[in-house]
């Protein structure tokens, strides 16, 4: 691999150790290590309550009540803070993978329309659907956006550039909670956008929440917003390196604009194009803080927010049910990005 | 030479500069929008009745006087206690990005000068790290932190933040190294140094430009952080972000929006101002894992 210095050949091992200790150390303790945390919590459920038969004698009689025995109850928990153990229970159950309903629809429903109706009101997958549709809409347009942006702005004269890439860039920089709050506080039924739209509609009752599909075309837009300057900066940057002999050849032998951007920019950037396209899905798949900033738990939920959901639960945190999603969010994100480590592993062999 | 502007037809010139526009006004007009209306009463900014109120000021010119106001500032900052969520914010922050970059550092110099199997393979996990949302992390916190009884505390959330931040820390350092020449500290080693005397000598002095931005998108990460300071940290240690949201309400509690909307301001201004300088920085560190390939 590469040239190697006659002198030096390798940096030895134990110097590799030393430098490498640091950073290692704080990413298996902290990202590693609550991985295989949330392994062996999502086997585990909360306890239940105790209960205990309490019985009331009184002149007219002796009734028997059931009550939390709450000494009890706080006891086992201090036993055994993790719960008890559950196997795949969690993930098979109706706030999960849900199999025993799905059977039950499956037996139950008449047609297959009315069948995928039931199955994407169960908590789980009507999270994944959200998911890969914002995921699916979003990433392609972030693209297209910020390609056209990038070729626009690569249009104008160098000097007024500067401030024009600064306004770009705007909606990255900000937090999605920030970001999606702004836009909400617009598109609310009391804030410009929202009270305009009502007008022109014609329909005092428009609202973000009143509509599902509103509330996620919203989403989908506030996504396209967001991540759009991302894919501009990375492909400002590579059309600066696109070589200039063959776009001045093309014009020479009277390629169209349209022409030159086909067969020269776009081969010329397709490796970026790949890079941007795989940040922003692993981002996209993650959503979670808009729904928080458009406060849109009603009709959109996504993975994450599911988790999210379980951690911040009132009355008991559900570890057992947030590790159980985190995990199978860790296995869409293992999927998605399974080509990509194929395709280094064999250019890696391949090098050697 | 001014890449595409050969024979530019006039058509194509103004649909050009009428798209630019259009974008930038998208892009802007929010922040715009909400800066103007920071320094409204929740009646103008929120109006049931009218919208036009936002530029007219009625309701702010009735109940203060003025057309303009920064009672939610003042209210946010002292009642609202978004000075102490500010000040939790830059402690944060602070101490993210010094131990961040002096982790990144070291650990990107080394995997940047080892050509063996294992740091092909570090690069490759820091990547898969890279991927794994923050929520499904924190889930995997939260009962041990629990449990050693180490939640809710700013350390923790500094450290567990560092942590998150490695990934993207090593792959930026990793790239920028690459493109100092071996030869410096290759010199240096054959003149009886050891690497760390290369590095403190020899590297350090020329690392600055990497480590800049390194340190724009720590500290742009421990800034902007939500979800990992809003389950990690007790109500009193809140950051700006979750404060923000705290502000927001929730159906049991009424919150206070104008609140919400001034420290929405306060909290972005500074971004903008960084930003703002460091411009070149921020781009080229978007760019220097992607141009590459």
């Amino acid at each position: 691999m590469g040239i190697k210095s006659p002198l030096i050949t390798l940096m030895p091992n134990k110097t590799f150790f030393w430098f490498f200790l640091p950073t290692g150390l704080a990413m298996i303790l902290f990202i590693g290590l609550p991985i295989i945390s949330t392994g062996i919590q999502s086997f585990y459920a909360q306890h239940d309550q105790v209960v205990k038969e309490v019985k009331k004698c009184d002149p007219f009689g002796c009734t028997v009540s059931i009550v939390v025995d709450q000494e009890k109850t706080s006891k086992i928990r201090e036993e055994k803070p993790l719960g008890k153990f559950n196997g795949f229970g969690t993930y098979v159950d109706r706030n999960h993978l849900a199999i025993e309903e799905i059977g039950k629809f499956w037996n139950e429903t008449n047609s297959f329309g009315e069948f995928v109706d039931q199955v994407t009101n169960l908590p789980f997958y009507k999270a994944l659907i959200f998911t890969l549709t914002y995921c699916l809409f979003v990433t392609p347009n972030v693209l297209l956006l910020g390609f056209i942006i990038a070729l626009s702005l690569n249009a104008v004269t160098r000097r007024i550039r500067g401030p024009l890439i600064f306004g770009t860039i705007l909606p990255m920089i900000v937090t999605p909670l920030v970001g999606s709050l702004v836009l909400f506080w617009m598109i609310d039924a009391e804030g410009i956008i929202g009270a305009n739209l009502q007008m022109l509609m014609d329909d005092p009752y428009l609202s973000l929440k009143s509509s599902k599909t509103l509330t996620w075309i919203t989403i989908i837009i506030y996504g396209i917003w967001h991540h759009s300057p991302f894919a501009f900066v990375v492909f400002y940057a590579a059309l600066q390196t696109v070589p200039q002999e063959p776009v001045e050849a093309a014009i020479i032998d009277g390629a169209s604009r349209w022409q030159r951007v086909r067969h020269i920019v776009l081969p010329h950037i397709y490796p970026v194009v790949t890079f941007v396209a795989l940040i922003s899905l692993m981002d996209n798949f993650r959503v979670f803080e808009p729904i928080i900033g458009f406060s849109a738990e009603g009709s959109a939920q996504s993975l994450s927010w599911l988790i999210y959901d379980n951690l911040v639960n009132e009355e008991v945190i559900l570890f057992g049910s947030a590790a159980a999603t985190s995990m199978m969010t860790i296995v869409g994100i293992a999927i998605l990005l399974a080509p990509v480590l194929i395709r280094t592993w064999k250019e890696f062999r391949t090098a050697r | 030479m001014e890449y595409g502007l050969d024979k530019r037809s006039n058509a194509l010139k103004i649909f050009n500069t009428t798209f630019i526009v259009v974008w930038l006004l998208v892009a802007c007009f929010p922040f715009i929008w909400t800066f103007w209306g920071s320094f409204k009463v929740r009646a103008d900014f929120f109006s049931r009745a009218d919208w036009w109120y936002a530029i007219t000021a009625f309701n702010t010119l009735l109940e203060t006087g003025g057309k303009f106001t920064t009672d939610a500032y003042s209210q946010a900052w002292t009642e609202g206690e978004f000075w102490k969520a500010s000040r939790n914010t830059v402690i944060v922050t602070f101490f993210v990005v010094t131990i961040s970059l002096f982790l990144g550092t070291l650990g990107a110099y080394a995997l940047s000068r080892s050509t063996r199997n294992y740091a092909f393979w570090i690069l490759i996990a820091a990547l898969i790290f890279r991927a794994m949302p923050h929520i499904t992390l924190v889930s995997g916190y939260l009962f041990p932190f629990f449990q050693l009884q180490i939640w809710g505390i700013l350390p923790t959330t500094i450290v567990v933040l560092v942590a998150i931040n490695q990934p993207f820390t090593l792959w930026l350092l990793y790239s920028f190294f690459k493109t100092v020449p071996k030869e410096l500290d290759e010199s240096a080693l054959i003149d009886g140094c050891s690497y760390f005397q290369a590095f403190r000598h020899i590297i350090m002095p020329v690392m600055w430009p990497g480590v800049i931005t390194a340190g724009l998108f720590s500290l742009m990460l421990a800034y902007n952080d939500f979800t990992v300071t809003a389950l990690l940290l007790n109500q009193e240690n809140h950051t700006m972000v979750p404060k923000i949201q705290s502000y927001l309400g929730t159906n049991q509690h009424e919150g206070n929006l104008m609140w919400a909307v001034s420290a929405v301001v306060s909290a972005t201004a500074p971004l903008f101002m960084l930003v703002m300088f460091f411009q070149r920085q921020v781009i080229s560190g978007l760019t220097a894992g992607a141009v590459k390939g």
